[in-house]
């Protein structure tokens, strides 16, 4: 690779990526993501490359492992282009006939297109499938056609002019105007305005400031934050060198949770080719600015994504965080001023600069500008991830974009915001997402995990789901979190064994002002989200458990009974899963018998009978 | 200098000081459990937490341990809010450690009588309350870290390395010292002092003052003091009493 030394020459660079590229080429786009990998699509990946060698077409078809389009739950997915066919739920076997009939005689493989979800047409090409073209997809606009191990496809795309447009003809004050203007607001969760904490940093006394990049995602369900890291790594970079540049930082840390072991290696090898283009490092295009990024792993904390523990960590000590009244835009890492922004914030920077501000501005609500990238995930039809303009219903994201409920299931509720996020009831269903929105009725945008919840949820069940994680992730330094959270634990515990009295909820309510009010950090100030919510919107189900004893969901297994009806023909399913042998047969076509002192109501006969004929009581 | 308000009274205050020790110098009481003015400030107790308005008007409650003060600032340390949570967390604490009578005062003081939540075996945390005033001491003022806390959220300790005699202690006993509930319990007899510590024991060799005979410091700690103030070994045969 040839170093770059200025603008220009990146731009030249440019041409001739876009020269070589001859746009009539078969390219087969297959996601390399950590979805379609569990899916089988390193598999798929390696049987393309094998079978296109085999028909002699390696010259004619080039393979691309692509980034992640966002459609996890069609996975393995991929595209042909340049005719732009969209393939879905792709295995090894079906790739001899793709090579076949659509790479050689040109045809489609129908049952490999996208079925659409109301009139079961099979839809074409991939811009026409109902997904993809409800969604705004800024972030994610080229996830499907960039390798994200290759430079070279970024910059085919556009990568980099903004930091060229930002060293040629802009002023580091220049640029914070125009993200302060932009609206931008952090996409960590805290939603604080991205130019204001830049500005702070940048007129912040020390000589050495750094930026950092938070990929340390942790909530249950979200996987934002990995998917933009893994397949287009670049885009992060850009934005976090532009920001440097803005602050005066010639330091910068990527923290990834050592669990996304691919977006480690991904960021990595962006970060040396980026070095090798002179596009990180010293001199950067020529201008003079240096700035160098190295990565950090995470041990898997939850913790961690709290700003001031994700920099005790980076300091090598417990990831635990401190009081901020001192913000970290003046003593962060190593006491200096330091600028953290969640991953998909830094992504938002280049398009910023290369669009204007005010293109940006002009996208979503009053408070909130831009997209948002939400992890659709729980009883939703099409999981996966979308890209939306801040400001659209979350009827639009789960049942437009998501397909509605699977199972023909009624909806209940969704969180927002991760596990310390609030419970959305159905009535709220045309709220239009956005930063002040989701707080005002109780919630958070957090980092944009979304989990929906069916009629077959328990909301008191589900608060206590979250609240057993977020206890076992408490750092355990401040009180009210650590024996806070323990406590509410053992009261959730109580109602949903049948043990629970009205004076417990009173006290939980109690104990969820004290977190509120008290928790040293956003974990413990923000776990008592789901409870509140969920008494706030689901009362009725507390008072069930409470007054009468039961379960309306049917969840509580201290509440519920299973029994066998009448017409259980002794098929003797049942019989075979019970683990307890707690149920035994009475003869033919006789139903059989369910021994309730032996039940352990694991709810395993429920889910073997293919006739319905085990009742839960 | 920064002028502000601490319940009802206009008082001047130096820059960096945070509002706890503003609250101190003018004898209003506030509650703590983890701060010490040897040691860095921590907010682990929250027990400090005031009502503030700052000049601009926002109004929160912050652990006035680690809140600097600042220029018009206008604290309450006594509110119904106030109150109400620093008897939640006490009760809570209560329900930790029921055995310490330190803490049932404490809890006394603040208008709470009994906790509501159910009370843990007082063998489990022995006192303990997890406020670190322990490890920051030995960090901070002895400067050996010999203990630390170890393990996260309900399953936090204090604790030495592996819970294995370490070699890094001293015997000095400043952990004793500044524990505030009790937790730790040191003993000198003969010729021995012993570490009773939440988790685990530890023993250690008293020396004898060469002129009166008594025992008068650990070994280890007398090697830590030499060490220290370049002093040779013998100036250390003496206890401070037979000195000249």
């Amino acid at each position: 690779m040839k170093r770059l030394s200025s603008p220009s020459e990146l731009e030249r660079l440019r041409a001739s990526i876009l020269k070589n590229r001859d746009p009539q080429k078969s390219v087969v786009n297959i996601c390399g993501g950590t979805g379609c990998m569990a899916l089988g699509c390193t598999d798929v990946i390696k049987a393309f490359r094998e079978e296109i060698a085999a028909q002699g077409l390696a010259d004619k078809v080039e393979v691309r492992v692509s980034g992640c389009p966002g459609f996890c739950e069609r996975g393995a997915i991929m595209t042909v282009e340049p005719q732009n066919i969209f393939y879905q739920r792709v295995r090894r076997k079906d790739v001899a006939e793709v090579v076949t009939k659509t790479l050689i005689e040109g045809k489609t493989v129908d049952r490999l297109l996208y079925p659409d979800l109301a009139t079961g047409k099979r839809v074409v090409h991939e811009s026409e499938v109902p997904f993809y073209t409800k969604q705004k997809r800024l972030l994610l606009a080229h996830s499907s056609q960039i390798d994200p191990e290759n430079i070279d496809d970024y910059i085919f795309f556009g990568g980099y002019g903004a930091l060229a447009k930002a060293l040629r003809g802009m002023k580091p004050d220049q640029l914070i105007e125009e993200v302060k203007a932009s609206g931008l607001r952090g996409r960590g969760g805290g939603g604080f305005p991205t130019g204001r904490k830049w500005e702070t940093t940048r007129h912040a006394e020390g000589e050495i400031k750094y930026v950092i990049c938070n990929c340390d995602e942790g909530d249950p369900g979200a996987f934002m934050d990995r998917s933009l890291m893994e397949g287009n790594p670049h885009s992060v970079l850009e934005g976090m060198i532009i920001g440097a540049y803005a602050i005066g930082a010639h330091e910068g840390y990527i923290y990834i949770r050592n669990e996304y072991p691919l977006a480690v290696k991904n960021a990595g090898r962006a970060i040396k080719q980026a070095e090798e283009y002179g596009l990180l490092g010293d001199n950067i295009l020529g201008s003079g600015f240096n700035f160098h990024v190295k990565i950090s792993r995470g041990g898997g904390a939850f913790v961690c994504g709290e700003s001031t523990a994700l920099m005790a960590s980076l300091e090598g000590k417990v990831g635990e965080p401190r009081a901020k009244y001192v913000h970290t835009s003046e003593k962060g890492l190593w006491d200096r001023p330091s600028n953290l922004n969640n991953v998909e914030t830094w992504a938002n920077v280049p398009l910023i600069i290369n669009n204007g501000a005010k293109w940006f501005a002009g996208i979503g609500t009053a408070g909130s500008k831009g997209t948002k990238i939400f992890s659709l995930v729980g009883k939703v039809r099409n999981t996966g991830l979308v890209e939306v303009p801040m400001g659209i219903t979350l009827r639009a994201i789960i049942f437009d974009i998501g397909g509605g409920i699977p199972g023909n299931k009624k909806f209940k509720a969704v969180q927002t915001g991760g596990p310390s996020g609030g419970f959305i009831p159905e009535k709220l269903l045309d709220l239009q997402v956005d930063f002040d929105e989701l707080t005002r009725v109780g919630s958070m945008m957090g980092s944009g995990a979304m989990i929906v919840m069916d009629e077959t949820n328990c909301m008191v069940d589900m608060a206590k789901y979250f609240i057993h994680f977020l206890l076992g992730e408490s750092c355990g330094k401040c009180l009210p979190c650590r024996e806070g959270l323990k406590q509410m634990h053992h009261i959730l515990t109580r109602i949903t064994g049948g043990q629970g009295t009205e004076a417990d909820i009173n006290l939980l309510q109690n104990l969820c002002s004290t977190l509120l009010d008290t928790s040293l950090c956003a974990l413990g100030g923000s776990a008592p989200n789901p409870v509140l919510t969920s008494l706030k919107y689901f009362r009725d189900e507390w008072d069930a458990h409470v007054n009468e004893k039961r379960c309306p969901a049917k969840v509580c297994k201290a509440l519920i009974t299973y029994e066998i009806s009448e017409k259980c023909p002794n098929c003797g399913q049942c019989v075979k899963v019970c683990p307890e042998k707690a149920i035994t047969p009475r003869g033919k076509k006789q139903p059989v018998v369910l021994n309730q002192k032996k039940c352990i109501k694991c709810g395993s006969c429920y889910d073997v009978c293919k006739l319905d004929a085990v009742l839960v009581k | 200098m920064v002028k502000m308000t601490i319940d009802g009274r206009q008082v001047e205050a130096r820059d960096g000081a945070m509002v706890l020790d503003v609250a101190k110098a003018h004898h209003i009481y506030i509650p703590t459990l983890c701060a010490n003015e040897s040691v860095s400030a921590y907010g682990a107790c929250r027990l400090c937490m005031v009502d503030i308005t700052t000049k601009n008007g926002r109004n929160r409650l912050v652990t006035s341990c680690l809140y600097p003060v600042e220029e018009g600032l206008v604290v309450k340390t006594r509110t119904e809010r106030v109150d109400a949570h620093r008897r939640m967390l006490i009760q809570l604490l209560l329900a930790r450690v029921p055995g310490s009578k330190e803490i049932r005062d404490m809890a006394k003081r603040l208008g709470a009588d009994g906790t509501p939540f159910p009370q843990e075996d007082p063998a489990k945390h022995h006192n303990c309350i997890l406020c670190a005033l322990c490890t920051r001491a030995c960090a901070e003022v002895v400067g050996q870290s010999a203990i630390s806390l170890v393990n996260r959220g309900v399953e936090r300790q204090m604790a030495i390395p592996f819970f294995e005699d370490t070699e890094a202690c001293i015997a000095c006993g400043t952990c004793s010292y500044i524990c505030p509930t009790g937790a730790i319990i040191m003993t000198d007899a003969n010729g021995k002092r012993r570490f009773e510590m939440p988790h685990n024991t530890m023993e250690f060799e008293l020396a004898k003052c060469s002129k009166c005979g008594r025992y008068w410091a650990p070994k280890k700690q007398i090697a830590w003091m030499a060490k220290k103030s370049g002093q040779p070994m013998e100036f250390f045969d003496k206890c401070l009493d037979c000195r000249d």
